[in-house]
């Protein structure tokens, strides 16, 4: 089959790989139709995430149509069409039992690696490298799922690919950004980053309550989706000093929460910039965590900074003077994606949402390179783009 | 055996799962670095006492570590004295150093270090002799100060601190001569203490191990273990390099639901003993599963350390194997990836694509 392979920093390559086969007696074979590249999948290609290997297959956002299961797969058939959860989760462990999918004890055949960078590790994860697990992703015309019983959801009659694809990652993942900052009717919100996630963290903000949601960003086609598609409020921070523009709108007090949907490969203007690229090519931080900072330095007193951009090193210069001194909460995870599909699929059936707003093009699977090259440079007004084996 | 593994496979929780941190993990026993030691382990509440009497805890550490310490210096200074020896006699005040004298207490320096580290975790012989290193020393040192022309403060800087080195060698192997092993330590004897929660109840995973023909299925270096009579089996498993390795062995301890102790029989290609104990864990939050193994590596230090570089550090067998151990109680398998065909080690790891 072909599959999207991972080479090396900014080198990504459609390959002919073997077929996957069952493995685990509870996993499920899909064949792919649609399959999106993550922002995520941007720390892979220029190579912040250790422990990649050549020939790695890349993608963890994925659904299609079931066609061979394990022996112990019991609610699901050969035809049915699902979406993949990009957490692996077993279902049976301490952490899944509550809940927190992303932190299942049992489904990453490398915990010790990942231990020893992390201290313990989450769990494994399609296609993000040999710390999480070593798992071939969905950028490919066919993916094996482990625990598929636990990881997938049935997509109902009539629904299109575009509408549910989401479910997989970026539409959960801010939906728990924005239901981490414990949102009360009235709130002010404010999000760093209007990528997908960005724009699905401030869309959930309104659903969960928010009055007021504001987006930050520089690419103007960003900042247009933010305000026609999710409706919130926007600030270019090119243009205008973020904190400046937040205590104006907030009579000096700043917002209830803030969302970094930004995460390692934050970009500002000026020297802070400079100083944060330094260290990360002097290997003194691996992550440049400049929305972090900034979102905590806005946030209000007693506010909530939720973090759900992905990081995975180490960060300089961490403002916790200003966290510890006023009460701020920090709230932070990889997404816990089963537990919110269900809800949020229902969701989009009332009509509430439509996840594909965020879709700016569609290529086949073929032309991810050069899909790759366009999202991580921002081209052509690249904000999502969607493959179709 | 059927029945055993049936249960284990069907999901489910074992103890209660709400909430709060678990048990600390077998990572903080570790005492900082290098092997991992049985941790000092004083009374703790409800803590299982082992009845070897062993030294209070802290200063048994820094026996060991101040050991480690003198083997890492005896190597650097040794080099140095074999590599600089013109410039060592110079910094002991001898103007005309015999760089051939100097080369050889270099050498024997190397040897001090060399015997620290194969000695295993107690090595009192080694700093011991040491000290007899240290009076050899300052047997050269006092013809330094016979000599004529040498430079004496530099000397006396240099006795001096031979001294005090002498001073901590004495202390040290003092201390690691005391409190030794119940059944002492041969040289190279690798043991490991490893201590992993796993979400079921203490009773099944005794059931569960009780049953030696299914360690394999988590023990990725066991090839097969033949159950062969009363308390009695016979195991095969690959050491490093694809050799292979056989024992018999006797279960030599079985509380029930509790304790399950084992070690090899006469005659076995590597001695070894072993044991998992089987402990409520804190707020009834599953089991803890303690596990400790001890063997001595066929080819003795050197072995174990070629082993290491290929991969297999005994502690990290021990942790990946209890990890395997924990999916298959909580999943009813070995979970795997397509990196991890192969094994779950460094060197193992294949791209993560589908196999062939």
């Amino acid at each position: 089959m072909k599959a999207t392979c991972w080479y090396g920093k900014k080198d990504v390559r459609v390959e002919t790989v073997p077929d996957p086969k069952i493995l685990n007696r509870r996993d499920a074979i899909i064949k792919i139709t649609s399959t999106a590249i993550c922002g995520s999948d941007l720390h892979l290609y220029n190579h912040f995430i250790p422990t990649m290997e050549k020939g790695d297959v890349l993608g963890h956002e994925f659904m299609g149509e079931v066609v061979e299961t394990g022996p112990d797969v019991k609610n699901l058939k050969v035809g049915d069409r699902v979406v993949t959860a990009f957490p692996i989760s077993c279902g049976n462990c301490f952490f899944c039992q509550q809940q927190l999918f992303s932190l299942c004890e049992n489904s990453n055949p490398n915990a010790w690696l990942a231990q020893k960078m992390m201290g313990h590790s989450p769990c494994g994860i399609f296609g993000y490298s040999h710390m999480m697990g070593g798992f071939a992703g969905g950028q490919a015309e066919y993916a094996r799922v482990p625990f598929a019983d636990v990881g997938t959801l049935k997509v109902p009659e009539g629904m299109a690919d575009e509408q549910v694809l989401f479910l997989s990652d970026i539409f959960p993942t801010g939906y728990m950004g924005a239901e981490m900052c414990d949102i009360k009717e009235g709130d002010t919100v404010a999000v760093w980053g209007c990528g997908p996630v960005g724009l699905f963290a401030m869309a959930s903000a309104y659903l969960l309550g928010a009055e007021r949601v504001i987006g930050i960003d520089r690419f103007p086609e960003r900042l247009r989706l933010a305000r026609e598609g999710a409706k919130a409020e926007t600030i270019n921070y090119q243009e205008e000093s973020v904190y400046d523009q937040l205590m104006e709108m907030t009579g000096g007090r700043g917002p209830d929460a803030c969302i970094d949907a930004v995460g390692l490969e934050g970009h500002a203007p000026g020297l802070v910039y400079a100083y944060d690229r330094a260290k990360q090519a002097m290997m003194q931080q691996t992550d440049r965590p400049y929305a972090l900072r900034e979102a905590i330095m806005c946030c209000r007193n007693g506010g909530t900074v939720s973090v759900v951009g992905v990081y995975s090193g180490l960060i300089d210069k961490f403002p916790m003077g200003s966290v510890m001194n006023r009460s701020l909460t920090i709230r932070t995870g990889q997404c816990h994606v089963q537990r919110y599909m269900r809800p949020l699929l229902e969701r989009i059936q009332n009509g509430e949402i439509d996840p594909s707003f965020v879709i700016s093009h569609q290529m086949r699977l073929d032309d991810a390179p050069h899909g790759y090259d366009i999202f991580n440079n921002k081209e052509d007004n690249c904000i999502k783009i969607v493959l179709k084996p | 055996m059927a029945t055993t593994r049936r249960k284990l496979e069907t999901g489910g929780g074992g103890g209660g799962q709400r909430g709060q941190a678990e048990q600390p993990s077998s990572q903080e026993r570790r005492a900082g670095g290098g092997q991992t030691r049985r941790a000092a382990r004083g009374a703790r509440p409800g803590e299982r006492q082992d009845g070897d009497g062993r030294q209070s805890g802290l200063a048994k550490v820094n026996g060991e570590q101040l050991a480690r310490g003198l083997g890492w210096f005896s190597i650097g200074l040794g080099l140095a004295e074999v590599l600089a020896p013109r410039g060592i006699a110079r910094i002991a005040g001898a103007r005309r150093g015999n760089t051939a004298l100097v080369r050889l207490l270099g050498l024997r320096e190397i040897a001090h270090g060399i015997a620290i580290f194969s000695q295993g975790r107690r090595p009192a012989a080694a700093v011991w002799s040491r000290v007899v290193g240290d009076a050899i020393d300052l047997a050269c040192l006092a013809a330094v100060f016979a000599s004529p022309d040498a430079h004496k403060g530099r000397a006396a800087f240099a006795t001096a601190n031979v001294l005090g080195v002498a001073a901590l060698d004495v202390l040290c192997a003092q201390q690691l001569s005391r409190g030794s092993d119940a059944d002492g330590e041969s040289g190279g004897a690798v043991n490991v203490n490893e201590t992993l929660v796993v979400n079921r109840p203490p009773e099944e995973l005794y059931q569960f191990w009780h049953d030696f023909e299914n360690l394999p299925r988590f023990m990725n270096h066991l090839e097969s273990v033949r159950v062969t009579g009363e308390g009695r089996s016979h195991w095969v498993a690959t050491g490093p390099a694809g050799t292979r390795v056989e024992w018999d062995a006797e279960v030599t301890d079985d509380r029930p639901n509790e304790l399950i102790a084992w070690r090899s029989l006469e005659g076995a290609d590597v001695e070894n003993r072993g044991s998992v104990r089987f402990e409520r864990a804190t707020g009834g939050r599953g089991t803890l599963v303690r596990v400790e193994i001890e063997y001595s590596p066929p080819g003795g230090v050197v072995g174990a350390a070629v082993a290491k570089l290929f991969g297999e550090e005994p502690t990290q067998q021990v942790r990946d194997d209890l990890r395997r151990f924990k999916q298959v109680a909580e999943t009813g398998e070995v979970v795997l990836s397509d990196a991890t065909l192969a094994g779950t080690g460094w060197m193992e790891q294949r791209p993560a694509h589908p196999p062939e």
